[in-house]
């Protein structure tokens, strides 16, 4: 047997990955990184110490074999990472480009303690890839066990909960509000990131198990949760309706036109193509764009006002680099590309050019104080800093609420801030109902909507009396 | 649930033009039909390259297992379907019923107020007040006596029907609040005014009911998207506060719109539609053979 690998004895660099340069990459929307080539996966895959216990497996909240998998692609055998993987995470090609994997498995990895750590999203990435492009897929057999299940909302959350719950063997039927599946994953993660092609694939995998879309279905208002139960036959219920209802600052000038939420602009130029000829969706383009928050809707945001044409975009954070939320790969493509960013900075208002729109922004800067409840330091405002600038269209990405609808109509427990309130297996308060995703947790990632999905899996199936 | 299934969509299943510019669809959506109450929207979708636009469920039939469509030619969407839609062809999207029902019940005697798009509109709650033991006065408005449509239906389910025409051609010559102000002036204790219409229009009957005190409710139609709380395009202010009209409405206080702000609003993509009406009627233009 070889020699047991050290830190010594690997590669020290990671393996490089293509990536579209970036005065080319803001004239289109074709993704950034591109898939690691089998030799550079290789090189890549060798870089792992197989420690005799993984620290990055607990950092990914599903618990992907990590070591598992890496030794099959090091073993050549990707058929077999592609099984490892989709034993835990339905969706490899989604979260291996998407997952925040620096404060997840990457950021527990050991190598990381000295070297760059294993590049376990990318390595994840190009086996999601793989199996996508020959056509792979687990489907097990499956004995129908007669329960019938309705998930609400078709984002992560709810594919990962119908996905184990077909393979259980129940019948599925997923609800979506929009006329497209994929919640996030499709109106709001642009292109350059995460092809809506990559979303279709996946979606046609669930298909595969026997799971049934139906969208243009509006849960609460064209039948509510009750009913699903009580008239039309559903043995449970999961919802995942995410947490899209932005929030808007409550400064002057928030209702101009030139002010719009991130995700107006993003599921106009993604799920509608309004960016793409032919389209009839309307797309607000700015010369000079603002965009206030430095998470990964902002990111997204601001990317995708330069490569509709912007000649400025301007990034407004109340906070430093440090604390910003993003996902810390498209913060470095952002300032790659250009982006203007005003770190510790606030809005104060909006100005109006007189005929409805944007004709600039007052600022303010901010310096960081104490400690705040959730560790970070608080900003705080520097007395006489205020400042004005010119820009055209506002972009406003600072959070999002809960989304009220399932609370209007049904009798489900809400938790204070009107989110749904669930136990630790995520049942709600009413019998056969559970929740999971955004709708619970508040906007979080892509893996921890999954991850719920699978946990109210587990608990339904309890629930129905089925094996696990 | 097969309903939902039909990969071609939404099936239309009558149609009827009432002007030049304004026309009725009826499409089959058997569980939409059982669902739908007064003062709810729905979004729809004319094909995949669409863009969403909404629509006020202007009637449904339980038991034909249909919602209905009254819809204005304004603009490219509206006027393509209008070219477009016949009795057996297909509405790509349609989702809903969306938005907060109106608030029907309780009240002792109810003026119902539509102007422009908003007759159509105002049938559903007329009827439902009815239904719920009001008295119902509507007055609804048109340019001239052509124009007029659902007035059979409007007499068959109110106690009044106050009809203005713009050239006096029929009715009252006036706009709507002429005939809301005589519908006042005859009864002094209505203790209800719905006006769903133009934001003009809302706005003239907001201020025409203020003095009096009575409380008066708007359908507000700012532009949306996904109809569904996600955007806050249809961000609308209401008072000190901003409401989402797609989840919180679209029925408001008329006392409390800032309709100034709304009309602003309904302008942001005026340039962008002006340019996508020019080009679609050039395409028209081009392409379409010299009428049979
Ligand atoms: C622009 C953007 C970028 C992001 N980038 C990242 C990233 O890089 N990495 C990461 O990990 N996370 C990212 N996130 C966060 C991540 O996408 C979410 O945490 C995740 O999608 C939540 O999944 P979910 O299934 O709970 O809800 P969603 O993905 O929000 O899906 C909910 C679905 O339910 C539907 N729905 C809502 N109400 C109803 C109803 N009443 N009836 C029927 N259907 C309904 C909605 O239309 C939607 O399709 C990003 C989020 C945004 C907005
Ligand atoms: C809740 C609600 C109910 C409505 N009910 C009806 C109805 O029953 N019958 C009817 O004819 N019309 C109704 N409308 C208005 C209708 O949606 C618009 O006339 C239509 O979207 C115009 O599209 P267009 O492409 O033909 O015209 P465009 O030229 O694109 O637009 C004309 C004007 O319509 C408005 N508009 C454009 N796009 C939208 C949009 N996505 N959402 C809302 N308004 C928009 C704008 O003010 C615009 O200037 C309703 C609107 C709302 C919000
Ligand atoms: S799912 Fe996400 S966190 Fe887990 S291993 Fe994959 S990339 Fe890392
Ligand atoms: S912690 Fe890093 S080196 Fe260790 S098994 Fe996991 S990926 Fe490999
Ligand atoms: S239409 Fe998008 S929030 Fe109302
Ligand atoms: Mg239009």
């Amino acid at each position: 047997m070889a020699k047991r690998k050290t830190i010594r004895t690997i590669p020290r660099e990671r393996a490089e990955v293509g990536e579209q340069d970036p005065q080319v990459r803001v004239q289109n929307f074709y993704e950034v990184t591109l898939r690691f080539t089998p030799e550079q996966a290789e090189l890549e895959a060798s870089r792992c110490i197989e420690c005799p216990r993984p620290a990055c497996t607990p950092g990914c909240p599903v618990g992907v074999d990590i070591k598992g998998f890496i030794a099959k692609i090091a073993a050549n055998d990707l058929r077999g990472a592609y099984d490892v993987i989709t034993q835990t995470n339905l969706l490899p090609a989604v979260c291996g480009r998407v997952c925040p994997q620096e404060n997840q498995c990457e950021g527990a990895c050991v190598v990381g303690n000295q070297l760059a750590p294993v590049a376990i999203g990318r390595l994840e990435r190009f086996v999601g890839d793989t199996a996508i492009a020959q056509g792979w897929s687990n489907v097990p057999y499956i004995e129908p066990n007669g329960f019938k299940v309705g998930i609400v909302g078709s984002g992560p959350a709810g594919m990962a909960c119908a996905a184990d719950m077909a393979k259980a063997g129940c019948d599925v039927t997923v609800f979506e509000a929009f006329h497209l599946p994929g919640g996030v994953l499709r109106y709001g993660i642009p292109d350059f990131r995460l092809p809506n092609s990559v979303v279709d694939a996946e979606i046609r995998n669930l298909e595969k198990l026997g799971v049934k879309f139906v969208c243009n279905t509006l849960v609460g208002r064209l039948f509510t949760i009750e009913q699903m139960i009580e008239e039309m036959g559903f043995h449970a219920v999961f919802v995942g309706t995410g947490a899209g209802y932005p929030s808007f600052m409550g400064i002057p000038g928030d209702s101009l036109n030139g002010v719009l939420s991130a995700n107006e602009l993003l599921t106009r130029c993604n799920m509608m193509q309004a960016k793409d000829e032919g389209f009839d969706t309307p797309l607000p383009i700015g010369a000079k764009v603002a965009v206030i928050g430095a998470g990964n809707t902002a990111m997204d945001a601001m990317r995708v006002c330069k490569r509709l044409g912007a000649e400025e975009v301007h990034c407004i954070y109340r906070r430093s680099r440090n604390e910003a939320p993003a996902r810390i790969e498209e913060v470095h493509h952002a300032e790659q590309e250009g982006i203007a960013f005003h770190w510790l900075t606030a809005p104060v208002a909006i100005l109006d050019d007189g005929k409805g729109g944007v004709r600039g922004m007052r600022c303010i800067k901010m310096e960081l104080g104490e400690p705040d409840a959730s560790g970070r330091r608080k900003p705080v405002t520097v007395k006489g800093s205020e400042y004005e600038f010119a820009c055209d269209l506002v972009v406003v990405a600072i959070g999002t609420n809960a989304n009220p609808i399932i609370g209007q109509t049904s009798k489900i427990a809400l938790d204070k801030r009107g989110y749904i309130a669930t136990d630790a297996d995520l049942a709600t308060s009413l019998a056969g109902v559970y929740a999971g995703g955004d709708i619970v947790t508040g906007a979080a990632t892509v893996i921890k909507a999954m991850g719920a999905g699978r946990t109210a899996a587990r608990s339904m199936k309890k629930y129905l009396g089925l094996r696990d | 649930m097969s309903s939902l299934l039909d990969s071609r969509g939404f099936e239309i299943v009558a149609r009827q033009d009432f002007s030049d510019v304004t026309y009725l669809l009826e499409v089959r959506h058997p569980l939409m039909a059982k669902a739908a109450r007064a003062g709810q929207f729905v979004i729809v979708m004319l094909d995949d390259h669409g863009e969403r636009i909404p629509l006020t469920i202007a009637d449904f039939d339980r038991e034909r297992g249909t919602i209905t469509l009254v819809i204005q030619a304004v603009g490219k969407t509206t006027r393509e379907m209008q070219d477009v839609c016949r009795v057996g062809t297909f509405l790509h999207a349609l989702a809903g019923p969306m938005g907060e029902p109106s608030h029907i019940g309780g009240q002792h005697r109810v003026v119902c107020v539509g102007g422009g798009l908003g007759v159509a509109p105002i049938f559903p709650q007329a009827r439902a007040y009815k239904e719920a033991g009001a008295h119902v006065t509507a007055v609804v408005g048109f340019r001239t006596k052509d124009l007029v449509f659902w007035e059979d239906k409007f007499r068959a389910c109110c106690d009044e029907v106050i009809v203005c025409t713009d050239d006096g051609s029929v009715g009252i010559k006036g706009n709507v609040t002429e005939g809301l102000r005589q519908a006042i002036a005859a009864h002094p204790d209505v203790d209800e005014v719905v006006a769903i219409g133009p934001p003009i229009m809302m706005k003239a009957c907001a201020e025409t009911t203020r003095p009096h005190k009575i409380k008066t409710v708007v359908s507000l139609n700012p532009i949306m998207v996904d109809g569904t709380g996600m955007c806050g395009g249809c961000r609308v202010k209401i008072g000190d506060g901003i409401k989402f009209a797609c989840v919180d409405g679209p029925d408001f206080d008329a006392h409390q719109v800032d309709f100034d702000d709304l009309m602003v609003r309904l302008k942001r993509f005026a340039a962008t539609e002006k340019a996508a009406l020019a080009k679609y009627e050039e395409s028209c233009r081009m392409g379409r053979e010299p009428a049979a």
